[in-house]
């Protein structure tokens, strides 16, 4: 399979991930030692490092996702990720680096369903053993705000 | 029961003469109060938060944000001095300024070209003499008596405020002498923005700003700490609510006997209670930067300031009324200029207790929206605020609503409806 292809593939399993409720999957997706953050295009531009998650390690997104299911308080919601063709920026053996658009609708427990956040994700996987598994995700939004909380991930 | 009516007459929301635990719902949804808010509150004598100085690093450096509802444009000038003025066209109305941030050597309105200083005074009108001895202004015209409002701009440890009002009392003496020492513990040295991000909040900014003051909901309505047993049982706390009632600081700090009497106790216990931990314990590790041993510090200034220092986590946020049922917040994510690589990446890893997605904030983006929503249709009922009693004083402990009760004495003070509690004649 060939690179497009193969992050194609990896992008929709890591969205159904995500919006089936699997979360305990999604860390899975990721490096041991890896970079996870949502921020959006004007931190981006400014090189302002902060995000509103930040991980530096595949733990503390188990973490998160154990705060989730067990600590934090928020409505039932889901996500419906619709993610664009990823551009592939760098290929090498053992690494791909590539953008990929996304747009999130949120679905409230009340039934409403809103455009929640569109923006791009910067990533950077690692291939081993032929599987793909991101060893950077940067989820750049669009939008610098974000409606009342984001709990599950983009 | 007696109750007075605020002003003007026509105002709808009663409130209770004699005491400060109850809050009207009315507050939180009525169209007239919200319009009265923003002109005797936000343009009357308030402080209100506009930026850090660390934004406005040289002379042309600018920022446009909102008091209230009203823009604002923040400009430093060549002179050093920091100047605000309402970002609004003498001519029509339009905006003047358009982005965030900028630099900028003067400004000019896109709609019919004209200009400002950065001091906010009207310099040019675009053919103020006509074009070919036609039209123009009227000879009478004087550029001097137009121009948009200009604000009092103070700046205290690096942080800018605002105010459209001539007669408000100096930034110290607004906020006290206490208060003024607890920012100064934290922006003690010079502050570096790390990020930036805008919260959209379901409901009355009133709300968001009482939930920043509310020590009482911290243990019960945010679960993060006590899940993982990130709690220490050796902290102690206090509120302190200065005279006004309108600033606050809540706090928390290790207390050194309770620490040592605790850690006994917890080798009994820690077999049972291994079924939560994290497995990246490293989000929290951070590092000793402040000797009073104070690991908490939530401080507000009224109306809609808050400055945040949770461990080694610090924060501003700025609280902006857009509507009766919509709030803006505004966090700006800092480090100290001199962090070291290790240092800033403790900060970053531990933002992940704070903003939208903050394992110990997130709910609180969603609890003034449960209010906003459980209160329709109960505009003649109240809240109530007893815990910790009537006052509105400092004091030991966090299980008190006394600093939200001194928000409502600060804000009905503003607003013309004060409270008697001597049961004299108003």
């Amino acid at each position: 399979m060939n690179d497009l292809l193969q992050v194609c593939e990896f992008n929709a399993a890591y969205a159904r991930t995500i919006d089936t409720d699997a979360l305990e999957q999604w860390p899975a997706f990721f490096a041991d030692d890896c970079h996870y953050r949502i921020t959006h295009v004007e931190n981006e531009r400014e090189g302002l490092p902060a995000g509103i998650v930040y991980a530096d390690s595949r733990a503390m997104l188990e973490d998160r996702v154990s705060a989730l299911r067990e600590a934090n308080i928020y409505e039932r919601q889901r996500y419906r990720h619709v993610l664009g063709m990823p551009v592939i920026t760098k290929a090498e053996a053992g690494a791909i680096e590539a953008e990929t658009p996304f747009i999130v609708a949120r679905i409230m427990a009340t039934g409403q369903t809103e455009l929640f956040a569109s923006g791009a994700y910067h990533d950077r996987f690692a291939r081993r053993d032929g599987r793909l598994r991101l060893a950077s995700r940067v989820a750049v939004c669009d939008s610098t705000a974000i409606d009342t909380l984001l709990a599950l991930p983009l | 029961m007696n109750t007075v009516t605020a002003q003007p007459a026509s105002q709808p929301v009663k409130w209770h003469d004699r005491s400060l635990t109850r809050v009207p719902y009315s507050a939180y949804t009525d169209p007239a109060l919200y319009a009265h808010e923003q002109q005797r509150l936000f343009q009357g004598p308030s402080w209100n938060y506009l930026c850090l100085e660390a934004e406005l690093t040289d002379a042309g450096s600018y920022r446009s944000t909102f008091i209230g509802e009203t823009p604002v444009v923040v400009v430093r000038d060549a002179d050093g001095e920091i100047y605000g003025f309402e970002n609004r066209c003498a001519h029509r109305g339009a905006l003047i300024v358009l982005d965030k941030c900028g630099h900028a050597e003067s400004f000019q309105c896109v709609y019919h070209a004209w200009s400002y200083n950065r001091q906010g005074d009207l310099t040019g009108v675009a053919f103020e003499q006509g074009v070919q001895g036609q039209g123009g202004m009227p000879k009478s015209f004087c550029k001097e008596e137009h121009g948009p409002r200009k604000l009092r701009i103070a700046s205290f440890c690096g942080l800018v405020f605002g105010s459209f009002d001539d007669d408000v009392p100096t930034i110290e003496e607004y906020l006290g002498e206490e208060i003024c020492e607890r920012i100064e513990r934290v922006l003690h040295k010079p502050v570096q923005v790390i990020g930036r991000f805008t919260q959209a909040l379901p409901n009355n900014w009133k709300l968001y700003v009482e939930n920043v003051k509310d020590s009482y909901h911290a243990s019960l309505l945010h679960l993060f700490f006590t899940t993982f047993e990130l709690n220490r049982l050796s902290q102690k706390g206090g509120v302190i609510v200065d005279a006004s009632g309108g600033n606050h600081v809540s706090y928390s700090m290790i207390d050194p006997q309770a620490e040592k009497d605790a850690s006994y106790k917890d080798q009994g216990l820690r077999s049972d209670t291994d079924r939560y931990r994290l497995k990246d314990p490293t989000l929290l590790q951070g590092f000793k930067e402040y000797d009073d041993g104070v690991t908490l510090q939530i401080l507000s200034v009224f109306p809609g300031f808050v400055l945040q220092q949770i461990q080694n986590c610090l924060a501003v946020r700025q609280v902006l009324p857009k509507g009766t049922d919509r709030t803006e917040l505004n966090w700006t994510y800092l480090g100290y200029a001199d962090d070291t690589p290790e240092q800033r990446q403790v900060r970053l890893k531990q933002s992940n207790l704070i903003g939208p997605a903050g394992f110990i904030s997130m709910e609180d983006g969603a609890v003034g929206g449960f209010v906003q929503r459980g209160i329709a249709g109960a505009a003649g009922q109240s809240a109530v605020l007893e815990m910790g009693g009537d006052s509105a004083e400092s004091s030991e402990g966090r299980a008190t609503e006394a600093s939200v009760r001194g928000f409502w004495k600060a804000y009905r003070k503003q607003m013309g409806t004060q409270i008697d509690l001597r049961g004299d004649a108003l």
